[in-house]
């Protein structure tokens, strides 16, 4: 089962475009006629063979962004393309294949895998749930190799241990594996590491990078944005609900534009005493069923004026390859 | 002359936890000072010992903890002599504040902000509630969040405004130390360099002793005057910031320097290959030597004492006290 030929070649250098995409929540409050606007106006292009994290502070919603394009939640309006179809559109035999092809790994290595499990039935759940297997022998295949990928070796020896036997690195590679098993072309990650010891976010690291030279594609949902600095080739900077920021990974974190890259930039430590971390932002994100008017940004804003209270910056290309929303960049 | 006082001395300092696998040496020998006015900054990866070692300080260990050997001395009181009452009433609060990990957890949920300083205060003082309101709004309003949130519950606050209650919190006493357990972890990078801002702030104002523990090395050097990485429930290296920073000793703190990001740099950060030993069944030798790049003989059969290497700067291993270790 294939799916049919992208309706013209133009798209297919496109994994994924994003129109105008929004995704609301009703608020549950009784008679509440109001939604939070989690994604609320992305557009976005996610190329073949290329990799692009999606970066901003809880609640920019970059996780709803995440799943809208894996196809777990419906927006409200607009439109995902898979390969110039619409994701929404797909007939059911479409999906199942859609399903196996984009993979996401999500956030938390103890609370994405039923703690139950042994790593092998971890591993084999989806490739056993779309039936990609011919026989016993084709599944113990898939789940070592997968476990070899993401080198938890001997596989054999660990696909036999209990997922609580393992420490929460040795989790989040289950977590990889089970996406790997099923051989995706889009592999999406939901804050791979922030949940691991910084003595291992590097192997973990890695490895996805050596995922990446084996020719998929990626996309990397994170807070911290030196993370994505050393894994995606672009970058995406989200802030409540908006795309705020677009470029080349290291050209955003070398020179910012927007204030609120800048202040993402400035706040994340190295590890030299001389160098301290600056707060660029005043305040918190706001939550998104009443965004701010004009320019969401502008109550935290350092360079905030009159025009950004009332009017949107819209995504403009202010250099080569790089978009931003701002009035001022 | 400038003469430092020691306000915090802990010797030979061990905790051992009875799980059902057996005996767990959760700390072992840790020994170090805190100045007066000074942060000390404990790093580790999970499981290295951090946590247990700040709540043995205040004897706040569960159950099924006990500290099996040490000397603990904070401002002048000999901590392992004393009873619980005078432990509530002399140390705990009054003297050292703690601010333990994953603050959310730390508030009650079904209690107001506002009950919260009430019920805390009242277990260390004789302060009256008028009082302790009127003390906790003024601290609400130094640490950035709207003292009308004192009517609030902690459900209704962010990550960043229940961290900032937890250290407000803290301070209402006056406590000449606070120790915190990863104030920063949970949050935001945007909330995180606020919180650290905030936390250099208070330092110069209240001239506060602090100890502030972190697994993450780049935050401790944004806030540390001196630093203490453990590994397995012992010291590895101790030092001035700059000292364990620029010419760090131990394999270990090596290792930890070049697995976080530094987005000052184009190279990718590495990691330490393999795991933390399991401390019911810790390896022989230095316990770090499994995942030691320099490991030789002697390591895996002999712990290295902890030796200084000029001046405050001090490191147990054994490579580095035969100069094997490069040099940057």
């Amino acid at each position: 089962m294939t799916l049919e030929q992208p309706l013209n070649v133009e798209s297919s250098r496109n994994v994924f475009e994003v129109q105008d995409l929004k995704v609301y929540f009703r608020v549950k409050a009784r008679g509440s006629k109001l939604f939070v606007r989690a994604v609320d106006g992305v557009d976005l292009t996610i190329e073949r063979n290329r990799s692009i994290g999606l970066v901003g502070e809880s609640g920019s919603g970059k996780t709803t962004l995440g799943k809208t394009l894996v196809g777990l939640i419906k927006p409200y309006s607009g439109k995902v393309l898979f390969e110039g179809r619409d994701l929404y559109g797909l007939k059911r035999g479409e999906l199942k294949e859609f399903r196996r092809r984009v993979q996401m790994v999500y956030q938390d290595p103890f609370d994405a895998i039923d703690p139950l499990y042994s790593v092998y039935d971890a591993v084999a759940e989806g490739v056993r749930i779309l039936r990609l297997y011919a026989d016993k022998q084709q599944l113990d295949e898939a789940v070592y190799r997968a476990l070899e990928t993401v080198r938890l070796t001997p596989p054999q020896e660990y696909a036999v241990r209990r997922i609580t036997s393992l420490s929460g690195g040795q989790r989040q590679r289950v977590a990889v594996a089970r996406s790997v098993a099923m051989n995706p072309d889009v592999m999406i990650l939901d804050e791979p590491v922030s949940m691991l010891d910084a003595s291992v976010r590097g192997e973990v690291i890695k490895l996805m990078s050596d995922l990446k030279q084996s020719g998929k594609t990626f996309m990397m949902i994170t807070h911290d944005i030196a993370t994505v600095k050393f894994f995606t080739e672009r970058i995406a900077v989200m802030y409540l609900g908006k795309i705020v920021e677009i470029g080349d990974s290291f050209e955003i974190i070398s020179e910012p534009l927007h204030p609120y890259t800048q202040a993402l930039v400035a706040a994340v430590p190295v590890p030299d005493p001389q160098h301290k971390v600056q707060s660029l932002a005043k305040g918190e994100i706001p939550n998104a069923v009443l965004p701010p008017p004009g320019c969401r940004f502008h109550p935290r804003c350092p360079i905030a004026q009159e025009v950004c209270k009332t009017e949107e910056p819209l995504l403009r290309e202010v250099r080569k390859g790089r978009f931003v929303a701002c009035h001022f960049a | 002359m400038l003469v430092v006082n020691k306000i915090v001395r802990v010797r030979n300092f061990s905790v051992v936890f009875d799980t059902p696998r057996g005996k767990l040496a959760a700390v072992s020998n840790v020994g170090f000072d805190v100045n007066e006015g000074e942060t000390l900054g404990i790093v580790g990866e999970s499981g290295a010992g951090k946590s247990t070692l700040a709540a043995g300080i205040l004897r706040l260990l569960p159950f099924n903890a006990k500290i099996a050997s040490g000397e603990v001395v904070v401002d002048g009181k000999n901590v392992l002599a004393m009873t619980e009452p005078q432990l509530n009433k002399e140390l705990r609060w009054t003297v050292v504040s703690y601010v333990p990990q994953a603050s959310q957890n730390a508030l009650d949920p079904l209690y107001k902000v506002r009950d919260q300083f009430v019920e805390t205060v009242q277990a260390h003082s004789d302060m009256r509630e008028k009082e302790i309101l009127a003390k906790a709004s003024e601290l609400l309003e130094h640490v950035g969040v709207d003292p009308a949130k004192l009517d609030s519950y902690p459900w209704e606050l962010s990550g960043g405004q229940k961290q900032r209650v937890m250290i407000a919190l803290a301070l209402i006493l006056n406590p000449k130390i606070i120790i915190m357990d990863e104030p920063t972890t949970a949050l935001d990078t945007i909330i995180q360099a606020q919180i650290l801002e905030l936390f250099k702030q208070l330092k110069q104002f209240q001239r506060l002793t602090s100890v502030f523990i972190s697994h993450d090395i780049a935050v401790i050097s944004n806030v540390a005057d001196r630093i203490a990485v453990m590994y397995a429930g012992r010291l590895a290296e101790l030092g001035g910031v700059r000292e364990v920073f620029s010419k760090p000793l131990h394999p270990y703190t090596q290792g930890l320097l070049k697995s976080v990001p530094d987005m000052r740099r184009n190279e990718v950060f590495g990691f330490i290959p393999g795991l933390p030993p399991d401390l019911v069944n810790p390896p022989s030798g230095c316990p770090f030597h499994p995942r030691c790049p320099f490991v030789i003989e002697i390591c895996k059969t002999v712990l290295p004492t902890f030796e200084a290497y000029g001046g405050e700067h001090y490191a147990a291993c054994h490579v580095a006290s035969q100069k094997f270790v490069e040099v940057k």
